[in-house]
């Protein structure tokens, strides 16, 4: 069975008159999320994008963006109660992430 | 005058791609939590087989089961592994903070003089490292090109073999029943801790006389714990819906009608309707909770969509817990 994540939520951006289809972003990306057409990379099914942020920062060129976060409900508690940017920063009496 | 011996020595630790009991015993152990954060190996430059000059050079995090689960995957090759120090963490979980990071290989490849051991450049990277690193910088600075290598090690001699060729398959990210079922022992015991300090407090209450915690509430807590810890991430793609609050909270909805039909209700209750409708409050809210825990361990989860999920499922397990408590304690004393 497939993994399907909430719609419409990643921050992903692609500037594509920057773009010169290296295909850099295509290669680090974990969820297929990118497709080289036309010379470019284009953006094909951005609800699987994790917001990792590996694409933008293999892009010399700069035509990526996103605000790259962790997908972990316990760093974002543990942000929230310290006032802190949530990472993933587990210590060892916590879950499972890192 | 001051002399500067400019020759450092060129260390290079032998390891082999056995793993023998200790480091099974070992991996075992921090699936379980135990000294987890302290499982690591020395950062450096290691060879595997026979390397020499021309020989492949994977790039790897410190963290041991790390190290163990790619070594295991090189018998018959003879390459060159850099560790990181990435402070015992893994590659992805270390991108993302930054310690399997730009700053990091340069450095390593400084201190182990990798250039002086290799004649050609070409680093082979994790591509999950990926999100830490940026292959041009490291060029720019080093003169070392990041090739990215596949997700999975096991896939690494393929890829070495098929002229560092790697197909859409070992790009992407799996996370298949065994992945998610190797994730749930330290999700269950990440738990126990909470909930022994729960019951002890309920156990005080009980000796006050406050309490009339007792058979069902520790069964129908555990069950929920159970539920939500590792019966949902276990069963993850088949829970309808996509939060993963919800599909917690679905499964523990079950769990606290099956805790009520076994206790006679509706039809010859064991216990009031306020302390039925309590745990239908209450039970489904905890393994929410808990299922909503696992998105930091799952592999397709965004930091906006986490954030978008928390925003409803937070208050809503707390006011359900909060009102479930007090149907319970109200329905104990009338």
């Amino acid at each position: 069975m497939k993994h399907q994540y909430l719609k419409n939520v990643s921050t992903l951006k692609l500037e594509q008159s920057r773009c010169t289809g290296c295909g850099k972003c295509f290669e680090v990306c974990p969820h297929q999320v990118f497709a080289m057409m036309n010379r470019k990379a284009n953006i094909v099914d951005k609800d699987r994008c994790i917001e990792c942020g590996a694409c933008v920062k293999n892009c010399s060129f700069h035509a990526l963006e996103v605000k790259p976060g962790v997908g972990c409900a316990s760093a974002i508690i543990k942000g929230w109660l310290t006032g802190t940017e949530p990472s993933c920063d587990c210590s060892s009496d916590s879950g499972g992430c890192c | 005058m001051l002399s500067i011996d400019t020759k450092r020595e060129i260390k290079i630790i032998q390891t082999s791609t056995h793993l023998d009991f200790h480091d099974k015993l070992g991996a075992w152990k921090v699936r379980w939590g135990i000294d987890r954060m302290n499982y690591k190996v020395e950062p450096g430059l290691y060879r595997v087989g026979n390397p020499d000059g021309s020989s492949p050079v994977l790039v790897t995090a410190n963290y041991k089961l790390t190290f163990d689960s790619m070594r295991k995957e090189l018998s018959g090759l003879d390459t060159w592994i850099l560790v990181l120090d990435t402070k015992g963490v893994n590659v992805w979980c270390a991108a993302g903070k930054g310690t399997f990071g730009t700053t990091e290989l340069i450095n390593r490849l400084a201190i182990t003089q990798l250039d002086k051991v290799v004649s050609h450049r070409t680093l082979i990277l994790p591509q999950l490292g990926a999100p830490g690193v940026s292959a041009h910088e490291i060029t720019k600075h080093t003169g070392f090109k990041v090739t990215y290598g596949p997700v999975r090690a096991k896939d690494i001699k393929e890829f070495i073999q098929a002229g560092m060729k790697a197909t859409a398959e070992m790009r992407t990210v799996q996370f298949n029943t065994y992945d998610r079922l190797v994730l749930t022992p330290i999700e269950f015991v990440g738990t126990m801790k909470i909930s022994l300090m729960i019951f002890g407090v309920l156990f005080l209450l009980n000796l006050m006389g406050l309490g009339p915690f007792g058979w069902v509430d520790f069964y129908g807590y555990m069950g929920a714990v159970i539920v939500g810890s590792v019966l949902t991430p276990v069963l993850l793609p088949w829970i309808p819906g996509r939060a993963f609050a919800w599909k917690g909270w679905l499964l523990g909805f079950v769990w606290a009608i099956l805790v009520n039909g076994l206790n006679g209700w509706p039809y010859e209750p064991g216990y009031s309707l306020l302390q039925a409708l309590g745990y239908i409050l209450v039970f489904p809210a905890i393994s929410a909770y808990l299922a909503m825990n696992f998105t930091g361990s799952s592999t397709y989860t965004s930091f906006s969509g986490v954030l978008k999920e928390m925003r409803i499922a937070i208050p809503a397990i707390i006011i359900s817990i909060v009102i479930g408590c007090l149907l319970i304690m109200i329905g104990s004393i009338i």
